[in-house]
């Protein structure tokens, strides 16, 4: 079965103003430097990472809101990047967005009738004028709003209702693919086991594909099929949600997993701790070779010298970009 | 009360605090009789979603509050048995920084952009205990030292904007511990933060507390962070604590629903579960909340007299309280 979007050796460079870096008159923002990962039906690839690690620049080239530097995405075999006009158009209506601010992604002049609505005027085929109203309704219905209040303004809902209508909008044109970009980082602990239910419904009852991108490895461990980590710009390690978190082999996923807290005082004692020194570096000036050595406790030359490639190594399982990788478990079992 | 009559007060109190914020809304009833204490060498996490009012707690105990809107309505902070809030201006300036100390979620907000980090770090020292600029400069290169910027000497003349978030932090923390306090309040310190910075910076906060023996309120809405650093947790909702426990008693056998339902509708990264429980609703607006308990709307549990009776936090087994009527069915469950 071919993927429903096949992503190659992405890459988004920002330019950056002459100056910033000493040694070349204009140096550029590396945010997202050759990423590469399948999306099949149905499934729901976790990308998690810290701020600055690329994943929604990733989001806003996969939507083409922003143009690549390079490489390519096709989905359903054809080539995403080379649509024009109405070709264009058609396909937008295939991939939505989620974003992650509820507050400031709905226009605050608009009823939330004419939020969900907007997508019918852009794309009237999938709605005939007549019908759009009750559509809307429905959708409203759908993710767990009263349809009733399809006259009332964003201000007038909690958090967790506007990121609902944010997923109302995004459904509106029956995409197969949906973008989820922290989709419940801003919302209260009641409130995202809430949403993150919804997704997980409206998954399974409308078939729809997810790239769900956030920072929190827990989020992204419950909804995802498949997880890739990110580190500056690179996926460093891609694999079933039981390979990342069971055993993963790349040593920044082996910290993050052991920096994670886990909501259980009886396993505080007992816990690898991984603690890595400094900051991410800029991403304007990656370090040469693997971009994490700086940080890495297993750094030798050769991680210096090679960029280390997104295979599978040795005795592992899925691929994972380290010279040195090693399976390892390190979440507590419970 | 027992403990005033053997004359060993705790070393800070909250006691019955209501507050208001008065708005053009109407009156928000933000506190509405918070109970809690700590004592030295104690980590104690108070434990909240937004607007359940822990933020407003600690303002109020540090005489931060903003006034308008918001009004202290009764109630009592103590700090070794001194009571704060009728204390004259002069008298809690004096305790502010000295004795109980703060730091926020938001490092680069709560820095000042114009003045080098030594320079804010040492402000305190100079007008406080009389420093030359020159000492007050050196002891603000210990204390960068001291929370981990590596080369401090060269750090002690940058402005906030040449650090980044973690060590922006670390600078916060550091001006914390310039006057010795024996209160530390952290509000939400890693919130803003990475996931392997907020680990650095929870091990930094551990470790200087466990040295110093102070005495940290950790406030945050991490079940997480909270399971691995506290003594003691106080859960607080729509303006009130609702349970109060010993950390390994709260996550084991919670004994109100409110925490159970918090708990059981989490997402876990050391296990894979089914669909998550979410509690259903919403917290209650501030300037309505329901009669009776105010959780009782969002309550599995809830029957007829929930609606009626606001329970009050009692004491149960086990040196634990819980304010639900049903807390004892908990119990043990």
């Amino acid at each position: 079965m071919t993927p429903i979007l096949e992503v190659e050796d992405l890459v988004k460079h920002f330019p950056v103003q002459t100056g910033i870096v000493v040694k070349r008159t204009i140096g550029h923002v590396r945010a997202v430097d050759g990423v590469s990962f399948d999306l099949h039906e149905g499934e729901t690839l976790g990308v998690v990472g810290e701020s600055g690690c690329g994943k929604s620049t990733l989001a806003q080239v996969l939507m083409r809101l922003e143009p690549p530097t390079a490489g390519t995405v096709r989905f359903h075999g054809e080539d995403v990047f080379a649509k024009r006009g109405k070709a264009l158009q058609a396909l937008r209506r295939q991939i939505q967005i989620v974003l992650q601010d509820p507050y400031t992604s709905l226009n605050p002049r608009m009823t939330v009738g004419d939020i969900v609505g907007e997508p019918f005027e852009i794309h009237p085929e999938v709605a005939p004028k007549g019908e759009r109203r009750r559509k809307v309704r429905e959708l409203l219905d759908v993710v767990g709003l009263n349809p009733e209040h399809i006259h009332r303004y964003p201000h007038q809902f909690s958090g967790g209702q506007r990121q609902r209508i944010g997923i109302a909008r995004a459904l509106a044109l029956r995409p197969e693919v949906i973008i989820c970009d922290e989709p419940v980082s801003a919302l209260d602990v009641s409130i995202q086991a809430q949403v993150m239910n919804l997704l997980g419904d409206l998954q399974r009852e409308f078939g729809l594909s997810y790239v769900f991108i956030a920072h929190d490895l827990s989020v992204v461990r419950h909804l995802s099929d498949r997880v890739a980590v990110m580190y500056l710009g690179k996926i460093v390690e891609i694999g079933t949600e039981e390979e990342i978190y069971g055993r993963p082999s790349h040593p920044y996923t082996q910290a993050l997993l052991s920096a994670v807290p886990v909501p259980d005082p009886a396993l505080r004692a007992g816990r690898a701790r991984i603690r890595l020194s400094g900051d991410v570096p800029s991403p304007v000036d990656p370090p040469s070779g693997c971009r994490f050595r700086t940080r890495c406790w297993k750094a030798t030359e050769i991680c210096e010298d090679e960029v280390p490639d997104l295979v599978v190594r040795g005795a592992g399982h899925h691929p994972s970009a380290c010279h040195h990788a090693e399976e390892q478990h390190l979440l507590p079992s419970s | 009360m027992l403990e005033k009559a053997t004359g060993a007060s705790p070393l800070l109190e909250v006691d019955g605090l209501h507050v208001e914020f008065r708005t053009r809304d109407g009156v928000a009833h933000v506190l509405n009789g918070v109970d809690y204490h700590v004592e030295a060498g104690e980590t104690l996490a108070v434990l909240g979603e937004s607007g359940s009012g822990k933020s407003v707690t600690a303002n109020t105990v540090m005489g931060i509050l903003q006034s308008p809107p918001g009004h202290v309505t009764g109630g009592a902070v103590r700090y070794r048995g001194e009571e704060l809030l009728t204390a004259t201006p002069e008298r809690r300036r004096e305790l502010r920084g000295e004795h109980i100390a703060m730091i926020f979620q938001d490092a680069l907000s709560a820095l000042n952009p114009v003045f080098t980090v030594g320079f804010q770090i040492g402000e305190q020292l100079r007008t406080r205990r009389g420093m030359s600029r020159r000492d007050a400069e050196r002891r603000a290169v210990e204390l960068l030292d001291l929370v981990g910027i590596p080369g401090a000497r060269q750090r002690v003349r940058n402005h906030p904007h040449q650090f980044s978030g973690g060590m922006r932090q670390r600078v916060m923390i550091a001006m914390s511990l310039a006057l010795d306090p024996d209160v530390l309040i952290a509000d939400e310190p890693t919130t803003a933060l990475d996931v392997t910075v907020q680990a650095q910076i929870m091990d930094l906060l551990a470790e200087i507390q466990a040295e110093r023996h102070m005495a940290l309120i950790l406030i945050t809405h991490d079940l997480g962070v909270v399971a691995e650093v506290a003594d003691r947790i106080a859960v607080m909702y729509a303006g009130r604590i609702v349970e109060n426990a010993d950390v390994h008693s709260l996550y084991a056998n919670p004994c109100h629903p409110y925490t159970r339902s918090l708990l059981e509708s989490i997402p876990r990264v050391d296990t894979k579960g089914s669909a998550l429980r979410a509690i259903r609703g919403l917290p209650p607006s501030l300037t309505r909340i329901p009669p009776g308990c105010p959780f009782h709307p969002r309550c599995p549990m809830a029957a007829d007299v929930c609606s009626d009776v606001v329970p009050p936090l009692e004491t149960l087994p086990g040196g634990r309280s819980s304010a639900c009527l049903f807390a004892e069915e908990l119990v043990g469950r």
